[in-house]
Parts: structure tokens; sequence; C-alpha cells
């Protein structure tokens, strides 16, 4: 018998084995589910998968009857146009401070401890701060994301680009490169593909400061929804939008790594 | 006065002494290999050459102006690894020189001119014996072909002096002996001044127009960072005979054991 750290499972059963998690969940909320409608047919907590498909048709192919608008896709369009906003602001603002700080030491010494500091300001202690200040529409929310993963990133690149070796940065300078050169040639091509890794690690928070603030101050949204829901107990919109959210934020995630790969080969074939 | 003149050069951290008393004078053309136990100072003198280090006391002057505190683009260098970018391919890294010096604002050359400097590179790629690799990134290149492309690329500024910094360490004796002929090759053609250090002496002395030893001459046991290294032999090659070889061989093996020296002494 091998040991058990050098047993391989095969693709097939590597397949098996990864959805087994995922259908015993079902079946055990089937299970589950089946048991409590039995014994209360109104059960709230948790609806059969026929309540699903009713709640959320409403939602999805009927228009409002209060605004006319389609509530799902109306919540879906305002969130990730939030979450989009927020990721793409920070990461254009954590690659230029965290490529900068990386390689300019008098800008380090400069930045560097002050980007510590706040980096340790916890995003949602602030969030009432912006609302003052930037109100309660679409600016506040933007910027919770904004403040929540932008120190992050720009200390991540910063170490990244800190990591590169110092013969590189040598061996350009005798390639006759100046520091902009440096910057633009040697550092920032090979932070990229970084960055895309930091961001697919922050869009977890992302997600989380969105719903935060959504669930806070909102006229719609994917977190405004589930938490107006919850005071009639609507598990069966909570539940689906839960699994939507979900998806999305997997979708993300996958396609930045799909990005990556192609964008940066050489990043992916020295691993 | 010589091409490279170095007089008198020490190099101090804190209380340990590196290199003491170092002077040399190096003629334009000549081929260095600079042997010596680890930790013995011949790769700070290297970087002092390079400029990421700069003597405590003493002076480097090359043509009689001072070597800058900062890398530049008259001395190429060749490390043991590390030496090419590994986001570009080939042919990109060895663009990216003349990039460097013809494209201040962007670093990118676009068109024509990329088109010229494109044939310069491939004429490189070439002479180095990397002709079909144009499109391959580091990573799928062997250890010897990644260092003919680190050469390659310290060559396209033609600097008038080329450090290598155990260049061939890491790569198998057959393809080591091919990398000896490019080098020489490479030096024959151009006539670049070569500074080579190296762990393996018979590289040291098969390469090359004049070797370095670098050892320490005072040695005490209670503070044993009390002295540096300087040069013990500077040889001219070609004529060696086989009991100076067996000579500074032993010397250098006998630094492993610095106390059973001293007694010796």
């Amino acid at each position: 018998m091998k040991r058990l750290i050098n047993i391989r499972p095969s693709p097939i059963t590597k397949v098996i084995l990864g959805a087994l998690p995922f259908a015993l969940t079902l079946l055990v909320y089937l299970w589950a589910s089946d048991i409590r409608l039995a014994e209360n047919p109104n059960d709230k907590l948790m609806p059969a998968f026929s309540s699903f498909f009713s709640a959320m048709g409403e939602l999805v192919f009927e228009p409002s009857q209060r605004s006319g608008e389609y509530l799902f896709l109306q919540d879906s369009i305002s969130s990730l146009r939030r979450l989009l906003l927020g990721v793409i602001l920070s990461a254009s603002v954590g690659l230029v401070l965290g490529v900068l700080n990386g390689a300019i030491p008098v800008l380090r010494a400069n930045l560097s401890p002050y980007i510590t500091i706040v980096s340790l300001i916890p995003p949602m202690a602030v969030l009432p701060i912006l609302f003052i200040v930037f109100g309660l529409d679409e600016l506040s929310k933007v910027m919770l994301i904004f403040i929540g993963i932008t120190p992050f990133l720009i200390r991540d690149l910063q170490s990244k680009t800190l990591e590169l070796p110092s013969e590189q940065l040598i061996k350009a300078q005798t390639l006759g490169a100046s520091t902009w050169q440096i910057i633009i040639r040697v550092m920032l091509p090979q932070v990229l593909p970084r960055l895309i890794e930091a961001l697919r690690l922050s869009l977890g928070p992302a997600w989380l400061f969105l719903i935060a603030a959504e669930a806070i101050a909102a006229q719609n949204g994917l977190g405004y929804r589930i938490f107006l829901v919850r005071r009639y107990l609507s598990m069966d919109i909570i539940l689906p939008y839960v699994v939507w959210i979900t998806l999305l934020a997997f979708l993300f995630d996958w396609l930045l790594h799909v990005f990556s790969e192609r964008a940066f080969p050489w990043f992916h074939t020295s691993r | 006065m010589s091409f490279i003149n170095i007089n008198n050069i020490w190099k101090q951290y804190d209380q340990t002494i590196v290199l003491e008393r170092v002077s040399a004078k190096v003629e334009a053309g000549e081929f260095i290999t600079l042997v010596g136990t680890s930790g013995c100072g011949k790769t700070t003198f290297l970087k002092m050459l390079l400029g990421t280090e700069s003597p405590s006391r003493g002076s480097i002057t090359m043509d009689n102006i001072p070597i800058p505190q900062e890398p530049g683009a008259d001395r190429g260098i060749v490390f043991q690894k590390y030496s090419v970018f590994p986001h570009l391919t080939a042919l990109q890294n060895l663009i990216l020189a003349r990039e460097f010096e013809r494209a201040p604002l962007l670093g990118k050359l676009f068109g024509q001119s990329r088109k010229e400097v494109t044939e310069q590179a491939q004429a490189m790629l070439t002479l180095v014996g990397l002709e079909h690799t144009d499109d391959r990134y580091p990573q799928q290149l062997s250890g010897g072909m990644q260092q003919r492309l680190a050469i390659a690329q310290a060559l396209m500024k033609q600097p008038k002096i080329l450090l290598l910094d155990e260049p061939f360490g890491a790569l198998d004796p057959g393809i080591r002996a091919d990398m000896h002929q490019l080098i020489l090759k490479i030096w024959q053609q151009t006539r670049v001044n070569i500074f080579m250090i190296t762990h393996d002496l018979k590289e040291g002395f098969y390469l090359g127009t004049r070797l370095w030893v670098f050892d320490k001459v005072r040695y005490d046991p209670q503070a044993p960072n009390a002295y540096g290294a300087t040069i013990t032999y500077d040889i001219p090659l070609g004529h060696t005979d086989r009991n100076t070889y067996k000579e500074i061989n032993e010397s250098l093996h006998h630094s492993d054991t610095l106390v059973t020296r001293t007694e010796h002494e």
C-alpha cells in the first residue's frame, strides 16, 4: 500500500470526488426540506425547489408593479456596476502606487508607513463617514469597496515589485535603461499577472463590502434585495440570490484566471 | 595610463574587512579570470566594477574616470541566473536594449525602426547560436541557452567591459565546454574587456589572458575578519607551468581549513 500522500486520484475520480460535496449539500437540503414541509406545508425556512422557481420567476420575468422594472435584472446590473467600478478603480490606483512604491525607495519611505496604517482601519467602521461625505448614492458604495481593497492591493503589488530579482534591475541598467523605462518595461509587465492574482483574492472582500453597503442604504442591488426580503423570511428569494452571487463571483474568478493565462503565457509556464 | 586603474582599494563593512590593498592595471582587451574561495571578496570586487558597490578607500578608474556608483551601459553583466527578462521572448530580450536607447518615453519601438533593430537582434542571436529561438520565452530555453541569451543581451550595447559572475556555474560540464568556445569566440571578435569569476580553477586557466587569485595574506584566528583578501597571484596566462597551477590549487584548498594553514605559517 502506498502512502496516502502518494495516492493520486484519476481524472474521473477527481471529478466525482469534487462533485460529491455539492451533491451531498443538495441532497441534505432536499431531505430536510421535505421533512419540514411534511410537518408544516407553510414552512418558510427551507422552501421546496418549486417555491424557488415561482418566487424567482416573478422577479426575473415580471416587471415590478411599483416601478415597472425587472427587479432581478435591475439588482444585478446595479450591483455589478458598483462592484466593477470599485474594483477597477482600486486596481488602477493599487497598480500605480504599488509599482511606484516598489520601484522608488524615496517614495516608499514616504508612503509605505502611511498605507500600512491606513490598511489597518476597518473599512466598515468608516462606512458612516462615507455615507456622510459621499451621500447615500452610488459613490459611497464604490468608495467603500475602494477603501476596503486598495490598501491591500498597494501593499501586495509593492512587495511583488520588490520581489523581482535585483539582477534583472541591474541588467536593465547595464542596458542603459532609465528609471522610467525600467518601470514600464521591466517592472510593470511582470507585476500585471500578479495584479490579476491579487484581484482574484480581493474579489471576496469586494463583494462583502458591496453587500454590506447595499444592506444599509440602497434602492436596489443584490445585497439590498436580500436584506429587504429578510423581513418576510423569504428564503425562496434569499437562497437563489445567494447562489446567483456565488455564481457571479466564481465567474469573475474564472474569467480573470483565463485572461491571465492568455495574456501572460510566460507567467504560467514558469510554475 | 592603462585602461582600468585599480589604486589601492579597500572594502570594509563595519568591522569586517573584505578587501585590502588591491591594486592592478588592466589594458584594453584583456580577459581576466578571477578565482578564490567563497567569501574572499571576488564578487565584491566585481560589484565595484559594476557600480553597485563602491570602495571604502582607494579608487577604480576606467579611461581615467572613476567608475560611477551605479550600473551603466558601458559595463555589461551576466549573472549565474536571473540575467534575462522572463516576460520577454528571446528576440524581445535583445530588442529591449535598443528600445531603451531609442525610445526614452515608451521604451518600445514600432514600424520601420523596430524592423531595423529586429534584424540586429536576429544577427546577435545567430552569433551566440540561438537562431531558431526568436519566439521562445526564457523558461522554455535550457540553462545553457539562457546564458547564451544573457551574453547576447549584454553584447547588444557593445560595452567596454563585460563582467561575468560565475556565468557557467550552474551548467553541465559538456555544455560548459560549448560556452567556453562561445565566450572565446566573442572575445576574439569584439576584443571586449572581460572579467570573469569562476569557481573552477581549470576554467580560470583555460580561458582568459590573465588570472587573479583572491586570498588573504594575513590571518588572525582570534579575529578572522580583521584582514581582507587581496590579489595574491596575478598571472599572465598562456605560458603557465604545471607547478604554479598545483600551487594555487593547493592554496585554494588550504583556505578551507584556515587554522591548519596558519600553523604552517
